[in-house]
């Protein structure tokens, strides 16, 4: 994009991100937020930005939806394809129009938290660095039936890419969002550092579904940032199958009372994969409630990191904030790190947190294998089934059954089916 | 605040703090024969040793750790800044009064057994003791292990006299299951270490009565730093039994102990711990157990007072079916700082450990759970079971909770939960209607809260407690 159609505001912002970016030091050993996490993997040295390639392959293989309210491709960030059926008043655009459009609404929720999960610096390289990405605006009482779907493709060996989303509703708006990141091939290494910011105005409703299903030798670090106001219900989901190694920050923030935070993982590593997340749920305001549940199945010599903090501010009475993370151990090589926190400032707070690691119950293949299923289509079936507990909470059948998809195409590349 | 400043309050303020000291809250003219001075060098690492008549090997093993200590930088990275305002250059790290331990209660002078007398040792000497080690400063001013104790062929010593006399039973272990360099405080501890009870007990003796120490600090600015080494032979069984009640003094003084268990094949250990520091002793405690094939270890642990806690015991199940416990209470008042928890190695096949921890934040007290279960590659059934209830009484109090779970292949079981909760309007409400007032409504709740751990204590030890938290839990409502 020429530099020229950018607002001062926004160059200005990417001059000090680069700086920041630059000062940051990376993360070492002593820090909290990479305990456990495998430093190893920051080493990102080789990648570039690339041109997109291929696109109209790639906008072939684009499949999602049966039907979709907007749609959108990226390839290495460059806008390839769109379609859009949105009702009148919503804002949905290429950051990069956005920008020259719509430049105070952007400049009011562009990356506007800073990251407190470990990926400070990341996230300033991103801010730096991003020259494209969604931008979702829904008006004051407008409610956007069906999801708009946005289809990431990295293409090309090497290619580093920065996507953005930046979805905003406004007072009893309603909005669901997918995003779905996948490599042109399965050989070539590549490397995405997203950031997605959201704003869930006053009693409105945004749903963000995230679908990593990128390449076995390529890597990602995905920030999320959401603030939710007063009665309003923001859903943020993440699926991870794909990566060699993937980080995941998630940050809510409670700003009114009657927000609603839902906070939603499935993850299925094979093979090496690690997949490294830190959660905050943090209640700003009194009388909110924040429920995370994130689950991860691991095969092979895959490694999994869960580090979740709850954060009761002071004088946020009346919390009620939830946190469950579970590991199913499908293989005695796997390996599970889980780091529930709590913090709590006030009272009057229901507040609590659990986290399992187990494997699949003699007796549950039995109970299977009485009924005639065999030992291993038993295992899938109780694999699967343990991810859909959490894929049934988005309450929307296409999506699901979009979600289970990407679950079953995993599935299908591991070992026995994933038995 | 340097530790010459002093305030000065009229004859009326003096009288209302006199007269509101609580128990164990005294203190007696210090009366010391050596002393190791402020600071911490090469220097105060030799006269402990001089003055102790340490075996060349012990004064090589200071040294090394002196230098490991400060080596290593402070946890802050993890833990709470407030250590930084530990001045190690103002502490004293050795105090001694040089006369030899005590056989009899005859021979121990008047003030220390006033001392006693006040925190009930001697009742309990009567009721339940076998033997007492207890703790005057640094050196241990009354000795007793009961005489058919000794004909059983148990050993309850000082660590000074455990090393010397018994260094072929004490010297294998000592330091091995909590290595100098482990944090920077069990470095600090092995350099200075003095006091503390060096236990063995035989192969096959179940020892039905527990053992005591009682530790007291009493000097100002006056760190200790005892070390404990408990040993029970296979098939041995021990209950050991820990409390502390501090004078208050206007510094800061620091308390840095390393216990180490070994529970050889077949034995059980039972370590009971009672804390109730004053809210300016900084309580920096390295506390781990090492359980062989079938053995068992269990850390009960009650922590009360202090400015700044932490602890967390620890279980490394080293043979089969080894079995790891902690269960811990602490209450956390204002200004205080309970950073607790516990740590779960499981090194073999089959091991199973248990957390129970239950914690109380009153008024602007703090109470943090910090845990950690490790479960290695290539085990098979290991299992973890990990509960942390937390219950804060007023509207500023505070808590946290950190645990880390690893588990490495799919032969085992973990599970963890916490919960954070305040005592319920209706349940007050329900008991003042019956006449309860608020104060006394609220310590029931908490006492109901704790219930079920506080059975877990030896049962002088629970009605001790119970008083103890009517204690704390005085003033905060209302």
């Amino acid at each position: 994009m020429p530099a020229h159609t950018l607002p001062q505001w926004f160059t200005d912002r990417q001059a000090t991100a680069k700086e920041r970016y630059e000062n940051l030091p990376m993360p070492t050993r002593r820090d909290e937020s990479w305990r456990f996490g495998n430093l190893k993997q920051l080493d990102f040295s080789g990648f570039q930005v690339a041109d997109p390639v291929d696109a109209d392959a790639l906008i072939a293989r684009s499949e999602g939806l049966e039907s979709t309210a907007a749609k959108f491709v990226f390839v290495n960030d460059a806008l390839v394809s769109s379609e859009s059926n949105l009702p009148d008043g919503v804002i949905c655009l290429p950051l990069a129009e956005a920008l020259e459009s719509h430049s105070d609404l952007v400049e009011a929720h562009f990356m506007k938290q800073e990251s407190r999960l470990g990926s400070a610096k990341h996230a300033a390289w991103h801010e730096a660095s991003v020259t494209n990405g969604l931008f979702v605006h829904v008006p004051k009482n407008v409610e956007v039936d069906g999801t708009i779907e946005v289809h990431h493709w990295i293409a090309g060996a090497n290619a580093l890419c920065f996507p953005h989303t930046l979805v905003i509703t406004g007072e009893s708006a309603k909005v669901r969002v997918v995003d779905i990141f996948r490599s042109a091939d399965e050989v070539s290494p590549g490397l995405a550092v997203a950031y997605n910011d959201l704003f869930a105005g006053q009693n409105s409703k945004l749903d963000y579904i995230a679908l990593q299903a990128l390449n076995e030798v390529t890597r990602m670090v995905q920030v999320n940032d959401t603030s939710i106001r007063r009665d309003a219900r923001a859903k943020a989901f993440v699926l991870n199958t794909g990566a060699s190694w993937a980080r995941n920050e998630s940050l809510s923030r409670l700003e009114g009372s009657g927000a609603h935070s839902d906070m939603l993982s499935v993850s299925i590593p094979a093979r090496e994969q690690e997949y490294d997340q830190r959660t905050f749920q943090h209640h700003v305001s009194e009388g909110a409630y924040s429920d995370l549940l994130y689950k991860n199945t691991l095969y092979d010599d895959s490694k999994t990191v869960f580090s979740g903090l709850i954060y009761v501010d002071e004088g946020a009475h009346q919390t009620d904030a939830y946190q469950t993370c579970r590991n199913l151990l499908m293989s005695d090589r796997a390996e599970a790190h889980s780091m529930p926190g709590l913090e709590i400032n006030a009272d009057q707070v229901k507040c609590s947190h659990g986290s399992t690691s187990a494997q699949i119950a003699d007796e549950e293949i039995f109970y299977l294998c009485a009924r005639g299923i065999d030992p291993a289509r038993a295992r899938q079936l109780i694999a699967r089934g343990f991810s859909v507990e959490v894929v049934e909470r988005l309450e929307d059948e296409g999506v699901e059954a979009l979600v289970l998809s990407f679950v079953d195409a995993k599935f299908a590349c591991i070992t026995n089916g994933g038995a | 605040m340097p530790e010459e400043a002093t305030v000065t309050v009229d004859q009326e303020t003096q009288d209302a703090i006199n007269i509101d000291r609580s128990k164990g809250d005294f203190r007696f003219p210090e009366r010391n024969k050596y002393d190791a001075g402020r600071g911490l060098t090469e220097k105060t690492i030799d006269y402990i040793s001089d003055v102790k008549q340490d075996p060349d090997w012990v004064r090589e093993f200071r040294h090394r750790a002196l230098k490991t200590f400060l080596d290593k930088p402070m946890p802050t990275n993890w833990a709470t800044e407030d250590l930084n305002n530990i001045d190690f250059d103002i502490i004293r790290y050795y105090l001694s009064d040089g006369e030899r331990p005590k056989r009899s209660w005859d021979e121990v002078p008047a003030d220390v057994l006033e001392t006693f007398e006040r925190l009930g040792i001697p009742e309990q000497e009567r009721a339940f003791l076998a033997g007492v080690e207890a703790q005057f400063d640094s050196e241990a001013a009354y000795s007793n292990v009961k005489e058919d104790l000794s004909k059983q062929g148990v050993i309850f010593v000082n660590s000074t006299e455990g090393l010397k006399e018994h260094e072929e039973i004490f010297r294998p272990w000592f330091g091995k299951v909590i290595p100098t360099g482990d944090n920077k405080f069990s470095a600090l501890n092995s350099a200075v270490f003095s006091g503390g009870s060096f236990i063995y007990i035989p192969k096959g003796l179940k020892l039905k009565q527990p053992l005591q120490a009682y530790f007291r600090i009493n000097s100002e600015n006056f760190g200790q730093f005892e070390r404990t080494l408990i040993i029970a032979d296979e098939g041995s069984e021990v209950m050991y039994m820990e409390g502390c009640t501090a004078p208050k003094f206007e510094t800061a003084t620091l308390h840095s102990a390393v216990v180490e268990l070994v529970a050889l094949k077949g034995a059980k250990i039972q370590y009971v711990t009672v804390q109730n520091w004053s809210s300016n002793v900084y309580n920096l405690v390295t506390k781990r157990g090492l359980a062989m094939e079938d053995a068992e270890v269990r850390w009960i642990d009650c922590n009360i007072g202090s400015r700044l806690t932490m602890k967390y015991p620890g279980v490394i199940m080293k043979g089969e079916r080894a079995r790891g416990e902690v269960i811990s209470i602490a209450l956390a008042n204002d200004g205080q700082h309970q950073d607790t928890g516990a740590k779960m190695i499981h090194a073999a096949n089959n091991t199973t450990s248990n957390v129970v921890s239950k914690s109380i934040s009153v008024g602007e007290g703090r109470s943090t759970y910090r845990g950690q279960v490790h479960i290695p590659k290539h085990l098979k059934g290991c299992k973890n079971n990990t509960e942390c209830d937390a219950l804060l009484i007023n509207s500023n109090s505070r808590t946290d909770t950190y645990p880390a779970i690893s588990v490495r292949g799919n032969q085992h079981a973990t599970q963890h939960e916490a919960s954070v909760s305040q005592v319920s309007e209706e349940m007050l409400f329900y008991m003042q209607q019956r006449g309860i007032d608020e104060g006394h409504a609220m310590s029931l709740a908490v006492n109901g809260f704790i219930n079920d751990l506080v059975r877990e204590f030896p049962m002088e030890y629970s009605v001790e407690l119970k008083r103890l938290i009517d204690l704390e839990m005085e003033g905060s409502v209302g």
